[in-house]
C-alpha cells in the first residue's frame, strides 16, 4: 500500500518568495482555461482579449490603474493588519466608513478655503476608517473578542448605518433614491491625465504603498508589529507593548481602507451611493494573501486583479465568455496561492508499506 | 505480589525513539493482577512514553506486548481499551460544557436506536459510584467541578468501560492533600477487586505510601525494581537520580559580593489560581551561582515568569541591585539589567520565523543604541549581530538566516548572546540546557561560569541535578513553591538534595 504523508520541509531560500507568486499566477491562468473552454470561449482569443482589453490601449491601461487604486489600498490595509496577526476581515466596512466621512465633510465644506478642503476630506476619511477598525482592535486587546468575527460583522453594521443615513439625514433633498448630495468641487480628486479617469487617488495609493514598505522595513514600529505577528508571547517577553502595537496597526490598516473609500467617492462617484464598493474590502484579503503580505507583492497582485477585472469586460464583448470569469480567476488565484504557500512549508512524502 | 503467576501485562524489549532522542531503550515491564505498581523516575525518564505505548497511543519501534497472556498489536487507544487497559493523562479528556453522565457515556454503545440510553447508563454509573465510593452528581456540568472531582469522573469513565488495568499519569500533581488521600483509597479499593494500577510519579513519599512494587526508570531504561516493603525513600532517591560522571568545570574561589537579587515574601498564583510560590525569600549575590533544584512543576516556571515580568505576583517585593523592580512589566525587567534566559526557547524566548538578527535585538530594539526617532539604525544592528555570531560561535548561514533553521544548541546560544550582551549584573537562567547535546551544554555552562567570574550573580533554575551540582556555589531546593532546604554547592550530598526534591524533610 502506498501512503502519502505531509511532512515539514526545510525553510526555502529567499528567491522562493518571488518565484512562488509568479508560478501561482501562471498556474491560475492554466487552470482558468477549463472554465473558459466550458463557457464556449476560444482559449487563445479569450486570453488575447483579456490582456489586450486591460493593457492594449492608452485608455484601458489607465482604467486598469483606476481599478487598481482601491484594490491596492484595501490590499495594503489587510496585509498590514495580517502581518501583526490582527485578522482584519473588515476592510469593506472601513472603506465605507471612509467614504461616509468624506461625504459628510465633502458636502458641507463650502465655507472653508478650497485648498484645505481636499486635505481635510482625505484625513477625515483616513481617521474614520481607522477608528472603525480600532473598535475590533479594542475588543480584541481588552476583552479577547475574536477579531475575525468582529471585523467581519462590523462590515454589516457599517452597511446598515450607511443605509440609514442615505435614507435619512444624508439623502439628497428631493431624491427618492438612497444617495447623498454631490460633494463640493474642491473636494473632488483632480484628474491628472487628459481624456482619462487617472486621478490623484492613484498617486495616493502608490505613495501609501511606499510608506507602508518604509514602516515595515525601517521603523521600530514595523519591527514590533512583525514580532507581535510572529509570536505575541515572545514580543511581550521582549518588552513590546503588544496592546499598543495592535491598536496602531488597526488604526493604520483601517485608515488605508478608508482612503480607498475616499478615492471611490471623490474621484469616481462624487456622491455616496449604496454600491460605492463592489466588495473591494473583500478583494483586499485575497490580494494581500496573493502578495504574500508584502507591500510590493500587494502592488503586483492588485495590478493583476485589475487587469483581470478590466480585461474581462473586453473578453466578454469579443468572445461571449461572461464577465463572471473574472471572479472565477480571482478565486482560483487565491486557492492556488494558498496551496503553493502550503508547499513552501510542507512536502508530500510517499511511503510504500 | 500477584495473586497468580501470569502477569496481566508483560512488555519486553520495548524501544521507542523520537527523532534523535531515545525515550525507551529495551525496557521490560510486568504488571500483575491486584497490585499497584509505581513507575518512578525524573522528568524525561521515559515513564509516560512507556505507558502511552501500552495504551496504544504510540507505536513502539521494537518490542513485544502481552495483555492477559495474549500478544497484542495496538494501533490506537481503542485497541487497548477493548482489552481492559485505560489511561488517565495529566490533562483530562473531558468536555467541560457537558454533564458528568454525558462525559462518561460518550463513545460507548449505550443507546437505543439513534438515541442515547441515558437512563440505564445512569443506573450503571450509580452502581459503580456506590461500589468505589466515588461520589459525584451525575448531572453536574464538568466545568463546575474541582480538579479532584474531574479526576474522579475520569476514573469512573474508565471503570464504565470495564477497564481492569488502570494507568494514572502523575495523578497527584494536580490534587490537594485531602484529595490525594481520597484518590489513594479509591485505588486501594480497585486493586482489592483484582484490578491492577500503574501509578506514574516522581514523588517518593506517595510512591512509598501507595504502591506494592516500584520500577525505577532513568534515561529511558529500567535501572531497578523493588518491592515497596523492601526499599526506602533514600535508596529510591539514589536510584532515580543516579550517579553519573560529572563534567569538571574550573571554578576559582570567589567571595560573594553585594546582593544583586533580593526576593522578599513572594507569593505567586499559577494559571489555575492555586499557590505556585508561597512566601519565598531568596538572595543572589555578586560572584555567585545559586542553583535552584527541584522537579519541574514546583513553581520554577512561575518564579521565572515573575522575574521576567511575564506574570504578576499576588504579593511580595523583588529588588535588583537594591532597587525595587516594577512587577508584571517585561520592559522594566529588561531595564533592570537582568540577563533573561527563559525555559521555553521556542514559545517565549525566540521569534522562530524571524531572522537571527531580529532575535538579537528583541529586548533592546527600542534602546538609543539601535534606533533614533523610531527609525532602526540598521548598520549598528548589523555590526552588533555579526559581533555576537562571532563571539558565541553561532552556527548559522548569517544574521539574516531564519531562526528556525538553527539547531537547538545554537538557538540557545542566540538567547545566551542576547542575554549577556549588556553585561548584566543579574542573570536568571531557567533550564538553560534542557534538551541540548553535551557539547552545547558544556559551552553554556562555561559561559555562565565566566559570567560569575566577571562578577554577575546568577540564579540557575534547573531540574537537572548534574547541572546544579556542576555549577552552583549554593543550592536551594524548591518543592511546592517553597524552599525545602539550602546547602553549599561544594559539600551538598546528592542524596539529601534528592530527598528534598521529593518533598521528604530529613
Amino acid at each position: 500500500m502506498i501512503r502519502f504523508r505531509i511532512i515539514k520541509r526545510k525553510p526555502l531560500p529567499g528567491w522562493a518568495k518571488i518565484v512562488i507568486p509568479i508560478a501561482a499566477i501562471l498556474a491560475t491562468l492554466i487552470l482558468a482555461a477549463i472554465p473558459i473552454l466550458l463557457a464556449g470561449g476560444h482559449l487563445w482569443k479569450s486570453y488575447y482579449y483579456l490582456f489586450h482589453g486591460a493593457l492594449g490601449t492608452r485608455y484601458n491601461l489607465l482604467e486598469t490603474f483606476v481599478k487598481a487604486s482601491p484594490l491596492l489600498l484595501t490590499g495594503l490595509a489587510v496585509a498590514f493588519a495580517f502581518r501583526a496577526k490582527f485578522w482584519n476581515i473588515g476592510a469593506e466596512g472601513q472603506l465605507l466608513a471612509g467614504a461616509l466621512a468624506a461625504t459628510v465633510l465633502g458636502v458641507n465644506m463650502g465655507s472653508i478655503p478650497p485648498v484645505l478642503v481636499l486635505p481635510v476630506v482625505i484625513v477625515g476619511g483616513f481617521f474614520a476608517g481607522g477608528l472603525w477598525a480600532s473598535i475590533p482592535a479594542l475588543l480584541k486587546t481588552k476583552l479577547k473578542v475574536d477579531d475575525v468575527v468582529s471585523t467581519l460583522l462590523l462590515n454589516y453594521v457599517m452597511i446598515h448605518i450607511m443605509g440609514a443615513l442615505l435614507f435619512g439625514p444624508l439623502q439628497q433633498p428631493g431624491s427618492s433614491w438612497p444617495r447623498s448630495s454631490a460633494i463640493v468641487e474642491a473636494a473632488c480628486y483632480p484628474i491628472l491625465m487628459p481624456r482619462s479617469r487617472f486621478h490623484l487617488g492613484i498617486i495616493i495609493s502608490f505613495v501609501a504603498m511606499l510608506i507602508i514598505w518604509f514602516i515595515n522595513k525601517k521603523t521600530t514600529f514595523g519591527y514590533q508589529a512583525k514580532a507581535v505577528g510572529t509570536n505575541i508571547r515572545a514580543a511581550h517577553f521582549g518588552g513590546i507593548n503588544t496592546t499598543s502595537v495592535i491598536l496602531w496597526t488597526a488604526l493604520i490598516s483601517g485608515g488605508l481602507a478608508g482612503l480607498a473609500g475616499v478615492g471611490e467617492l471623490c474621484a469616481l462617484q462624487y456622491r455616496l451611493i449604496m454600491d460605492i464598493s463592489p466588495g473591494y474590502g473583500y478583494s483586499g484579503i485575497v490580494i494581500a494573501m496573493l502578495g504574500n503580505l508584502h507591500p510590493v507583492g500587494v502592488l503586483f497582485s492588485s495590478l493583476f486583479f485589475s487587469v483581470i477585472i478590466v480585461g474581462a469586460q473586453t473578453m466578454s464583448r469579443m468572445t461571449g465568455v461572461p464577465t463572471y470569469i473574472a471572479e472565477v480567476i480571482q478565486g482560483m488565484a487565491l486557492m492556488v496561492m494558498l496551496i503553493f504557500l502550503l508547499f513552501t512549508e510542507y512536502k508530500i512524502k510517499v511511503q510504500r508499506k | 505480589m500477584g495473586k497468580n503467576d501470569q502477569p496481566v501485562v508483560s512488555m519486553s524489549g520495548i524501544t521507542k525513539r523520537f527523532l534523535d532522542v531515545t525515550a525507551n531503550r529495551d525496557v521490560s515491564f510486568q504488571l500483575h493482577s491486584g497490585e499497584i505498581c509505581a513507575l518512578l523516575g525524573e522528568n524525561g525518564a521515559g515513564k509516560t512514553t512507556l505507558m502511552n505505548i501500552l495504551f496504544g497511543y504510540y507505536a513502539c519501534d521494537a518490542g513485544e506486548i502481552f495483555i492477559k497472556g495474549e500478544k497484542v498489536n495496538l494501533s490506537a487507544p481503542k485497541d487497548a481499551i477493548s482489552r481492559g487497559v485505560g489511561m488517565i493523562h495529566q490533562h483530562f479528556a473531558l468536555v467541560a460544557s457537558q454533564t458528568v453522565l454525558e462525559n462518561i457515556v460518550v463513545g460507548t454503545a449505550s443507546r437505543k436506536g439513534i438515541f442515547l440510553d441515558l437512563a440505564s447508563a445512569r443506573q450503571a454509573l450509580v452502581r459503580l459510584q456506590e461500589r468505589f465510593g466515588l461520589q459525584i452528581d451525575p448531572d453536574a456540568r464538568v466545568w463546575t467541578l474541582s480538579v479532584g472531582e474531574q479526576q474522579k469522573v475520569e476514573i469512573l469513565k474508565a471503570l464504565y468501560r470495564d477497564v481492569d488495568i488502570l494507568i494514572m499519569d502523575e495523578p497527584t500533581a494536580v490534587l490537594a492533600p485531602a484529595e490525594t488521600s481520597d484518590l489513594f483509597n479509591t485505588l486501594r479499593s480497585l486493586v482489592q477487586e483484582g484490578r491492577s494500577v500503574v501509578f506514574i510519579s516522581h514523588k517518593l513519599n506517595e510512591v512509598m505510601d501507595i504502591s506494592d512494587r516500584i520500577v525505577v526508570l532513568r534515561a529511558g531504561e529500567v535501572v531497578a525494581e523493588r518491592k515497596t516493603s523492601e526499599t526506602s525513600a533514600r535508596e529510591l532517591a539514589n536510584l532515580m537520580v543516579g550517579r553519573e560522571l560529572l563534567e569538571s568545570i574550573e571554578k576559582t574561589e570567589r567571595a560573594p559580593g553585594d546582593p544583586v537579587l533580593n526576593i522578599k515574601k513572594l507569593n505567586v498564583l499559577n494559571d489555575k489560581k492555586l499557590a505556585a510560590i508561597a512566601d519565598l525569600n531568596l538572595t543572589v549575590r555578586q560572584n555567585e551561582i545559586l542553583g535552584m533544584a527541584g522537579i519541574s512543576g514546583n513553581g520554577q516556571t512561575e518564579l521565572s515568569e515573575v522575574l521576567f515580568g511575564m506574570r504578576s505576583p499576588s504579593q511580595g517585593v523583588i529588588e535588583i541591585n537594591e532597587r525595587s523592580l516594577k512587577l508584571g512589566n517585561p520592559a522594566a525587567s529588561i531595564q533592570s539589567q537582568m540577563g533573561r534566559i527563559p525555559e521555553d526557547r521556542i514559545g517565549t524566548g525566540l521569534l522562530m520565523d524571524l531572522s537571527v538578527e531580529e532575535n538579537f535585538i528583541l529586548e533592546n530594539h527600542a534602546s538609543a543604541a539601535f534606533q533614533a526617532y523610531g527609525l532602526m539604525k540598521s548598520q549598528k544592528i548589523h555590526n552588533f549581530s555579526d559581533r555576537l555570531i562571532k563571539a558565541y560561535n553561532i552556527k548559522t548561514a548569517g544574521r539574516d538566516a531564519i531562526t528556525k533553521s538553527l539547531s537547538g544548541g545554537n538557538l540557545q546560544k542566540v538567547m545566551l548572546a542576547r542575554a549577556l550582551a549588556g553585561e548584566p549584573s543579574l542573570i536568571v537562567a531557567s533550564q538553560p540546557t534542557r534538551g541540548l547535546d553535551v557539547g552545547a551544554m558544556e559551552y553554556i555552562h562555561q559561559r555562565l561560569v565566566e559570567e560569575r567570574q566577571r562578577g554577575a550573580g546568577i540564579l540557575l533554575i534547573s531540574d537537572d541535578l548534574d547541572e546544579i551540582f556542576a555549577l552552583s556555589d549554593r543550592i536551594v531546593v524548591l518543592y511546592e513553591g517553597k524552599i525545602m532546604g539550602e546547602a553549599p554547592g561544594a559539600t551538598a550530598s546528592r542524596e539529601q538534595i534528592g530527598l528534598w526534591m521529593s518533598g521528604v524533610m530529613a
